[in-house]
């Protein structure tokens, strides 16, 4: 563990190097600005971030797998996996100080959404307490899509490959299982619900933590870091 | 300090390298010679931990490289083919990073990268993107990253290719000053690099090691007989049958066309045995113009490329 903090800490630097996550930035934030004025900061309304908290999940499907999508596979593009694996440093260390360096990245651009929290409560009485909640739904769906986005990155040498296939995975398990389960019945409806992400999301969005909500986003985020560094190990094994 | 015993590794059905063995001693500079293509980055791959091997035995400095690797990466250097580098950090952020990587505490790392820089000369571009640096300097970026945590074995694959012939000569000496204090194993396709530089040479061609000892060991198996150049004016056919009739002599060919009265011949001697003497005596007692009378002794090269055609055949 004690190579987690170089690796964080590089990645992170390479992260504000990159052109991609300016552009990333400043689409999510032109988008998010559109979307507050068009539905949130309209007069009468109600003083909350509902709206906002609602359409995360399809703003980070799209945009969070761009963020990860360099982090391995470019790694394996420029043949820089073999410097970094041939130091003393374990997968588990290179997994999680890259998780972590998006993550960090993740909540710079998070955080510059907290103005619209700002501005709603200069006009109308906001519930802090569910606003609480609301951050730290999106920071759970923030870390369980960055990992997803790891996992294929670790999976190809190819970024596009890699963006592509973590947001197909991803729109599968948030909109189309809500979607089915929606349709379906009995014991197949209550397994859809269970897998689908944005349910789990929804609960936070309305002030409302649920611990089965948590242990879903820990676990299925573990479970996606875990798979990445076998994936890594598994360059060993061949 | 290194000791492989006969290793393997297939991709799919490719054998690239086929039951290997050999070892390198402590303090040695051993090059590990072959065409492309002959598994020297396969077997380096392998001794630095970064792959398995299909089959046999490895280890460095005592450690497996299969079930010690931390052990080995924590005293191996290495310089991978293609010096893959991070292109948008800076050379001094690169390696304060592998200094990080490496264990070194701050002031260690502080002194352990102002050694390197002294050492590969990278003074003057520490603080520039290693983007932009030149293929060169690059390599010495790669190189100064190898020997940051003072490593006991360097392994260096294919250090100077892509380099001019300037830089080449840098390289070459900074790796024989290197090899005073470190064990080190590099891979060139250069027959000449090797001759000079290193202590021992393996030779590999399509996953075998075909020859290995040190250079003056490697030249005793060249068993080709000696040849000698010589340049006489007078009758072609007289010459021939007159140097013919020394001992010692194999055969005399005529080596391209006549320039006027000057002839060229070729000689072969039998073995190493010198034969200059006595051709000069009969040119001169007949009377001939001698204007050139060379020996050429079969060199590495000749025994190189017949080992490696050898093997493809």
């Amino acid at each position: 563990m004690r190579n987690v903090s170089p690796v964080m800490q590089r990645e992170l630097g390479a992260f504000f190097y990159s052109p991609i996550a300016y552009a990333v930035l400043t689409i999510f934030l032109l988008l998010l600005g559109i979307f507050f004025t068009a539905t949130t900061f309209i007069p009468g309304n109600r003083s909350s971030l509902e709206y906002l908290a609602d359409l995360m999940p399809v703003v980070f499907v799209l945009f969070l797998p761009v963020l990860t999508m360099r982090l391995l596979s470019d790694e394996y593009r420029t043949g820089t996996i073999e410097t970094l694996m041939t130091a003393p440093v374990g997968e588990s260390d290179v997994v999680i100080g890259k998780f972590l360096g998006a993550f960090v990245f993740f909540i710079v651009m998070l955080a510059t959404t907290l103005l619209y929290a700002f501005i709603v409560s200069a006009y109308g009485q906001l519930d802090w307490g569910m606003l609480a909640s609301t951050y730290l739904g999106m920071l759970m769906l923030g870390a369980l899509y960055l990992s997803v986005g790891l996992f294929f990155s670790a999976c190809s040498g190819n970024q596009i490959i890699a963006a592509i296939s973590s947001m197909v995975l991803l729109l599968v398990f948030t909109f189309l299982s809500d979607y089915l389960a929606g349709k379906s019945g009995g014991a197949l409806k209550l397994i859809l619900r269970h897998l689908s992400i944005r349910e789990h999301f929804h609960g936070f969005t309305r002030g409302l933590i649920d611990g089965n909500d948590i242990v879903f986003f820990v676990t299925s985020t573990g479970l996606f870091l875990f798979l990445t560094v076998k994936v890594l190990e598994s360059r060993r094994w061949r | 300090m290194i000791d492989v015993k006969n290793l393997t590794k297939t991709y799919g059905s490719l054998r690239a390298v086929n039951n290997i063995s050999f070892s390198v001693d402590e303090g040695e500079i051993v090059g590990f010679l072959g065409p492309n293509g002959a598994g020297k980055t396969s077997t380096i791959r392998i001794l630095t931990c970064y792959h398995p091997a299909t089959s046999g035995q490895a280890t460095v400095g005592g450690y497996d490289v299969f079930t010690q690797s931390m052990q080995i990466r924590r005293m191996m250097g290495y310089l991978p083919e293609a010096t893959p580098l991070y292109p948008e950090m800076r050379v001094r952020e690169y390696l304060q990073f592998r200094g990080k990587l490496h264990g070194l505490d701050r002031s260690a790392r502080l002194s352990a990268i102002s050694r390197v820089t002294d050492r590969c000369w990278l003074g003057d571009f520490i603080n520039r993107p290693i983007g932009q640096l030149s293929k060169g300097m690059k390599q010495r970026v790669g190189l100064a990253d190898a020997m940051l945590c003072d490593p006991k074995v360097l392994v260096l694959d294919e250090p100077t290719i892509g380099l001019d012939p300037t830089q080449i000569r840098e390289t070459r000496n900074l790796i024989k000053q290197l090899g005073e204090h470190h064990t080190i194993l590099f891979s060139s396709h250069i027959l000449s690099e090797v001759e000079q530089t290193c202590s021992k040479i393996i030779l590999i061609a399509k996953g075998r090691v075909v020859a290995q000892g040190t250079p003056a060991e490697l030249r005793e198996k060249v068993s080709a007989d000696s040849k000698i150049f010589v340049e006489v004016k007078g009758p072609a056919k007289e010459i021939q049958a007159v140097i013919d009739a020394i001992e010692g002599t194999r055969a005399v060919e005529l080596d391209g066309a006549a320039e006027g009265e000057w002839n060229r011949f070729v000689i072969t001697g039998t073995g190493q045995r010198d034969i200059r003497e006595p051709v000069a005596k009969v040119i001169q007692d007949k009377g001939w113009g001698l204007r050139e009378l060379r020996r050429e002794v079969a060199s590495l090269e000749d025994f190189f490329v017949k080992i490696i055609a050898e093997q493809e055949n």
